[in-house]
Parts: C-alpha cells; structure tokens; sequence
C-alpha cells in the first residue's frame, strides 16, 4: 500500500479536428502512483498540461470497469496496452516499469476516423448493428420466458459471443481493419439462440454488406482481434458466421 | 401548487389495469403525427424509445456517447428481479411489493410499487425474446438466485454482467427502429436546457459535443432518462459522464426536484487508494456470505493483516448484531464501516479531507479453512481476479479491504403515477426520477425500474396526455424560446470560457465530493449539514471566479467544458440534497440521520412527522427552495421499524 512511483516518457498523437493532420508530441510524467489505472495516469498527465496552459489529451472512457466499451488505444502498437484480456481502463500502472517509453496512438482504421488526440468514432459499429443484428420483436408480443426452452451449453455460448462491449480493439489489431470478430459476435450470439432463428440468414448477409459499406476490411484470418479483445471472444464466431453467410447464399437464397 | 400524484384508488391489484383502461388512447393512425423527444439511452430511454416507436409515434432519441450501448446500465452486475414464481417457493406480484416497499422503509407510494411488481414479470418475456442469454438450468428453463435478504429466489441474472446483457436487448430494440426509421438517433449531443413553451416541455436544447454546435429538438413530449447523480460525491461507482444536468436544468424550469437526500451507499467496493482516483470498483455484496469484516483494535496497528492475533482483531459488524453478523442491510454495514473508520482504525491509504485510512478488511481465511481454497475460488473467483487486477494484492493470501461508496440515488425529479412531472410534458424514466424505491432500493431493483418504466409504462401513459393535447404545430428552431434557450446556453458557455482562473474542473468535483460524502453520505447531523451548505456556496462562488478551461473555445470538442457545464451544476445540486438532508429530521433508509437515532444507536424513523415526499421548487441559485409535501398513505401494508440485533 505504500505509494511505488515511477516516471514516464509519453509520446501521444495529437490531432485537433476531424479533418486536421496529426503528430506525436512528448511529454515527461514523474512520481505515478503503480496503483493508478492508466487513465488516471493520463488525469494526472492533463492536469499538469492544465497548469502548463495546453490542451489537455482527448481520450474515450466512461465506466473505468471495463464494460461500457468506451475506451481504447494503442499502447507501444498494443490495443488496450499489454495485459491480456483488459480494457485500458482496467490497466494498472503497476505493470510498467519506470523510465519505460510509452507511444499512445489512436484505433487506425477507415471506418474509424480519428476526432481529436487518441478518440475515434466507431458510430459505423451502429450501422452494422442496425442492419438486423436484433430479433424483431415488439413489447406485448413475448411468449412466456419459459415457455422456449434454452438449453443450459446454448445460452451459455450465446452469452460468450453476446459479451462484446464493441470497443473496437478488434478492428485496431487487425491488418486489414476488418470488423470481422465484432459482426461475427453479434451475429454468433443471436444465432445461438431459438429466438434468433427465424432471422438468421437475412440477418448475417445484412450484417455483412453492412460491414463492407463502411468500409471496414475482410479478414485474412492471423487471428490477432481474438488476442487483442478485452472480452476474449474466440475467433470460432467469425467461422461460425461465415458458414452462415455461404448458407445463406448459397442455400437458403437471401 | 399542490402535488397531484394522480394514483389510482379501490384495491391494489388491479389499479394498473384499471387506470390502463381508463387512459385516453391515441389512435394507430395519429400517433405518426406526434412526436416524443427521449433523453438518454440506457435501460429506460433505450426501452421507452424503442416501445413508443413500436407503437407508431415519431421518437428522437438522444445521448452524449457514440453510442447508446455505453450507457451506465450496462455495468449493473447482478441482476433483475420478476415476481415470476418459477422456482415454486410461494413468490407473488403481493410479496415482490411488499419487499419492496419496507426495503425503502416505507418512503414509496404503494400504487407505484405495486405496478412495478406487476410488470416485472413481463420484463423478462420481453428479454427473453430479445435474445437475453440469462442463466438457464440443464433443462433449458431460466436459473433464478435469491438477492440481498428476501426469502425467495426471483432474481434473474446473465453472470455477472446482467445490465449489460438487458442495455443490449434494449439496444438492439432501439436499433431496430433506427433500421426502419421508427426513432431518429442522435449521439454525442448534450441535452444542455429545456424548451418550455406556454408552461408545457417542448423540447431541448443540445450541444454537440464534436463541434460545439448548439441546436434545439423539439417535439409534443420531453422523456428524461438521465440517470442518477451519484457523480456528486466525484468517487463513485457511476461512470464518469454521469451527470444530473438535463434534470436540474429541467428543474430550473420549474420541475420539482423530489428526495435529493435518498442516497444508496454500497458497502462492498475496493477502497480509496489515494488522492489521484477517479472512480470505485464495486464487489458484489455476495462476498459478505463468506467474507469476515473486521479491523485491528489497536490505532495504528503496523503489522500486515495475516500477522494480527485473532484477539486483536475486532469483529465489529458479528459484535454489535450477533442474529445478523456480517449479513445485516446495506447501510448499517456502510455506516459502521464509516464509523471505525472515523475514530481512527481504518486499514490502507491515508486519504480524503482528514487524511485518514478509509477502509476495513473483508477476510476469507476463515472460509477458507473451513470449506477449501477451491470451493472459496468456485464461489468467488471472477471476483477475486477482479480485486487482484485492480489492486495487486490476492484475496486467497491477505483479506480484501473494502470501504463503501456511492452506487445509486432513490431521489430523482417528481413524477405522478403516470410518469409525468408537475411541469406539463416532461416525463421523467427509470433512475431520474423518484418514484418507486422509497429511502432505500433492494438488490436486482434498479434493472427492474428502468424497463419497467421504459417498456410498460411510458409508453401508455404518455398516450393520455398526447391524445388529451392533441397534434399541435410543430416548434421551430426560429420559435423565440428555442432562440431564448440557445442564448441561456451560449451564456453559460461563454461565462464558463472567459473565466480564466486557476483551478482545474475537477479540482471543484472533488472538493465537492469529499465534502459530500463526508457530512452528506453514510451519516448526516443539523451542524454537518448547516455547514455543507454554507461550504458548498463558497465553493461555487470560487468555481465562477476561479475555474480553468481549456482549450478557450466552445465551438469545437472541448471536454473540459462538458465537464464544467456538469460540474457547475452539481455544485447547486449539491447544496439542494443538503437541504432536503437537513429537512428530513428522521433516519430512513438510506438517510442515517445522527439526531433520530434509538438508543442501541440504529435508525429511528418517524413516520408521524416524515411519512411524506419531499418535492423542492427551485426559486433561484441564491434563493432558498420552496418544500412541498405529497403525504404518503399506506392502506395495504403495516409500517415496521427494522431491526438486525
């Protein structure tokens, strides 16, 4: 409990509209808290530019307890930084070292343009999410829950895929800034389930032209969105879509 | 003006569905004429956006994130409690009211409470449908798990993360009518005022957030579903951009602000680690079934936990409640964890107003004697990881320390039974307003309000009002209080911007913060509070004087002005719960206060003085409030006073 400190070196994209260029600019951080969240060490870090009368460093972030999705960047080339399985909100200074160089960089992706500093907008998620990644159904119309039976291994499935909070980690890991895993979950947990089903092929071939239309990329399967997903979503939901889409087209006919 | 809570009458049961009977409807064709502006995307605005559209009506909805999937709802952990008897053990709409109602101490209407009871069962159908992956038994039916000290398993959950799962189904609702036009969605705009024309909501103002571009939206109904102002304390376990904005703004319009002092402290979060943090992890209160609290009884104590005798550690919570143990509510294990804390023997960093250690062990060594490290890690394990992660130590090897904090306010505007406020058109859902969970809310309770607002009962009784209004013409931007809102909010902006002080925007937030939890949290006395409000004045006074922003400009993305719009307005929030705090002279609930107390030193609640809802007017920043009163009549349950001895 003792307070450990450690110094930093800080290079940070900084960029002030939309439309504007970029470049990285350095900054010195002393005396860390190894048990501050990254985040609050970037609190701290815009503190001291406050004081030094310079713009602070615009970054995403909401809940700080990894599950609203918000946050998210590139650490040393790592999206969310280097611990596996955490959100950069969840990332504890206690797992660097002092002296360490640290290059923060936004999600690069074209359907993710970059808005000012390390904040992108992932409004294109919504659009892939709006093109049928829900069951049609209006309140009032619902069976009794129990009266569609769920089998225990289904819903728990269903469960690992529908866990994605869409940070979009998996779209910056990825060298063709493919939205593959994301798509993929939504439409996985969906297809999981009997609820799901009546729209399920419509659905994944919306999904994916969806998908293409903002511009995202295909996937060349290097696998490195599973290894970056804060959730841990296993790339077995981009395999499992896929069969769904080639049915779809190939079979069912939509 | 008197408080109308406009509450059905004759027997409980079927008052819903009688009033629902009696509602003035909208027919299928004229709904598409009207048009419903929702504020905020969480559980209640995301559900009652997506129903009304279902139902044909024309819905904005709007939030400050990119997408309403951020809502805090999702962070929600446990679950969602329906009265749906699945496990046969005699669960009923009657007991999951009445639960509920001496859960909150007996500080809700009942015709609210009861309605909430009833739908909740409806709440889950509609999930199901959704695509909800809840837990489920081998034979495909839903798993239900017993909540926080009720006697019968109702509590529906998706593990751990059962707000999540529910804000997607929700979400995906709304975004399906987003897909077929049905709701019109607009993100990162701030709802920064109201647009109240001829005393009726008609809209708001919002600024968005990427460019700083002000615009109104304007419509027959304004829906809040803001959320709650736990952010006041700065530490909390609310996200960081909740904030209480658009409902005092709405407030300043006349819309009465009900209950501010109901405050929900919970007792079982990862404590204060120093003067940097930003926000509070909370651990589920399940920890306290096997977890031991206690603190060393010598001040000072240097030893590391495992190395302090047995007979020195003070058991305080199994001492002074023997029946109840570590088990005993939410707010008496909070208080008494304030207390210890307060003289002095509290474990961990030395933080806050008076520097002191602000946290007490929760200890599995004895658990884990007893029942082995892996039945402890099955229990517990996820949760253990969690605590590992954040702070570096592992429960398996030194006790937890925890400490409580902020997690959900019972307060919010006054709404009547139909959800409306005492200003004509403005609607007020889920966590904003302050309807149905008394002084203190039960476990699993706060998913079940949000949909049950959002999905049962907006949706049909906003149609009275709109069919009693009829199609009216639409507000234009040019429409001189959409002008005038514009101008209150540019004037606020530019004052905020030409400023130039010293002092960072979260420097204030956490002055106020800790002020606030200090004399308005887990315990509040006549002299506290009097202070507070005299501190938090002068601390407003500084922040007009002495706030820093930058970068100078509000017509680009500036979150240190998103954050001082904010700020600002919790520091006049601030002073109105410290007032309704003082106001209410009794212990209830959540509301610990000193002078009401019995003489073991538990909550004394008096109901012939405060069996009332408190309803404040606003009458200007440096006015004192007007306190209205809605008496509160119980006909169908008994009042009891707790005890956990």
């Amino acid at each position: 409990m003792s307070e450990a400190t450690i110094n930093l070196t800080l290079e940070v994209w900084r960029q002030d509209t939309a439309g504007s260029g970029g470049k990285f600019e350095t900054f010195k951080l002393d005396g860390v808290s190894t048990s501050l969240s990254f985040l609050e060490m970037l609190d701290m870090l815009n503190e001291q530019l406050l004081e030094e009368g310079k713009r602070p460093i615009t970054f995403e972030h909401d809940c700080r307890e990894g599950i609203c999705g918000s946050c998210g960047f590139m650490i040393n080339g790592q999206a969310h930084g280097p611990e596996r399985g955490t959100t950069v909100c969840q990332l504890h200074m206690r797992k660097f070292k002092s002296g360490q160089t640290l290059v923060l960089e936004p999600w690069r992706a074209r359907a993710f343009p970059v808005m000012q500093d390390l904040m992108v907008d992932r409004r294109s998620f919504d659009v892939i999410q709006a093109a049928g990644g829900y069951n049609s159904t209006n309140v009032g119309n619902a069976p009794d829950a129990n009266a569609v039976l769920v089998g225990r291994e289904a819903a728990t499935e269903a469960f690992d895929a529908a866990t994605c909070i869409g940070c979009g980690a998996c779209v910056a890991a990825c060298k063709n800034a493919s939205a593959q895993l994301f798509t993929s979950a939504k439409i996985g947990h969906l297809a999981m389930l009997p609820q799901g089903q009546p729209e399920r092929y419509k659905r994944v071939v919306r999904m994916y032209d969806a998908m293409d239309e903002q511009g995202f990329g295909n996937c060349s399967w290097t696998q490195d969105c599973e290894a970056a997903c804060p959730k841990e979503i296993s790339v077995k939901w981009i395999a499992k879509a896929k069969k769904d889409f080639l049915k779809a087209r190939t079979i069912v006919g939509v | 003006m008197t408080l109308q809570s406009n509450c059905p009458t004759g027997p409980l049961e079927t008052r819903w569905t009688r009033h629902k009977g009696n509602i003035k409807l909208v027919g299928p064709i004229n709904k598409r004429k009207f048009h419903v502006v929702v504020v905020g995307t969480g559980l209640a605005g995301a559900s009652a956006a997506a129903t009304m559209a279902e139902l044909g009506y024309k819905v904005t909805a709007i939030t400050f994130h990119d997408s309403p999937r951020r809502a805090h709802s999702v962070a929600a952990q446990g679950g969602i409690n329906a009265a749906k008897n699945y496990q046969n053990d005699g669960d009923s709409t009657y007991r999951l009211f009445y639960d509920t109602i001496k859960g909150g101490d007996y500080r809700s209407r009942e015709s609210n409470t009861y309605r909430l009871a009833e739908v909740s069962a409806n709440i889950i159908d509609q999930a199901a449908a959704q695509g909800v992956p809840f837990a489920r038994e081998y034979g495909g039916t839903l798993a239900n798990r017993t909540f926080g000290g009720v006697l019968v398993s109702r509590t529906f959950y998706a593990r751990g993360q059962t707000g999540q799962q529910l804000l997607y189904g929700a979400y995906s609702s709304l975004m399906r009518q987003v897909d077929t036009g049905g709701v019109n969605l607009l993100t990162y705009k701030d709802v920064l005022d109201l647009v109240v024309v001829d005393g009726e909501a008609r809209g708001v103002v919002v600024r968005d957030l990427k460019n700083g571009k002000l615009d109104t939206v304007t419509g027959d109904a304004v829906v809040l579903c803001t959320g709650g102002y736990s952010n006041v304390f700065f530490l909390s376990t609310n996200a960081m951009k909740c904030n209480v904005t658009a409902g005092w703004r709405a407030h300043k319009h006349g819309a009465y602000m009900a209950n501010p002092c109901y405050t929900q402290i919970h007792p079982t979060c990862i404590p204060v680690h120093g003067d940097k943090q930003s926000k509070l992890t909370l651990m589920s209160e399940s920890l306290r079934n096997d977890g031991r609290v206690w603190i060393p009884r010598k001040e000072g104590e240097s030893r590391p936990a495992n190395q302090v005798p047995d007979a020195e550690r003070y058991y305080y919570l199994e001492e002074k409640y023997p029946t109840f143990g570590n088990m005993v509510p939410r707010d008496v294990a909070s208080r008494n964890a304030k207390y210890v804390c307060d003289d002095g023997l509290g474990v961990g960093a030395k933080t806050g107003l008076d520097q002191r250690a602000r946290g007490v062990y929760l200890d599995f060594r004895d658990a884990i004697a007893r029942d082995g490290k892996d039945a402890i890690e099955a229990r517990y394990g996820n949760l253990f990881h969690m605590y590992d992660k954040i702070t570096g130590e592992s429960p398996y090897d030194v006790p937890m320390r925890i400490y409580p904090a902020p997690h959900y306010t019972m307060g919010g505007l006054w709404v009547d039974y139909n959800l409306m406020s005492n200003l004509p058109g403005l609607f007020v859902c889920g966590e904003a307003n302050f309807s149905d969970h008394g002084a203190n809310r039960l476990g699993a309770s706060a998913l079940m309000q949000g949909l049950a607002d959002g999905y049962f009962v907006l949706p049909y009784t906003i149609g009275g009002y709109l069919a009693k209004k009829g199609p009216r013409a639409a507000i234009g931007a040019d429409h001189q209080e959409c002008r005038a809102g514009i101008e209150r909010v540019t004037t606020v902006t530019d004052k905020l911007l030409s400023i130039n002080g010293k002092r960072s925007v979260d420097s204030f937030h956490r002055a106020l913060g800790l002020k606030m939890l200090d004399k308005v949290g887990m315990s509040r006395s006549e002299a506290g509070l009097k202070e507070t409000i005299s501190y938090i004045q002068e601390l407003r006074q500084e922040f007009w004087e002495n706030v820093k922003i930058l970068p100078k400009s509000g017509d680009a993305m500036n979150v240190e002005l998103e954050k001082a719009h904010r700020v600002a307005d919790f520091l006049e929030f601030g002073e109105l719960m410290a007032r309704d705090a003082l106001a209410r002279g009794e212990s209830c609930g959540g509301h610990f206060r000193e002078e009401s107390q019995t003489p073991e030193g538990e909550a004394l609640r008096d109901d012939e003085n405060y069996s009332h809802v408190s309803a404040w007017e606003f009458n200007g920043v440096d006015s004192e409030p007007t306190h209205h009163k809605e008496a509160l009549e119980f006909e169908f349950v008994k009042l009891t006073q707790r005890s956990y001895k």
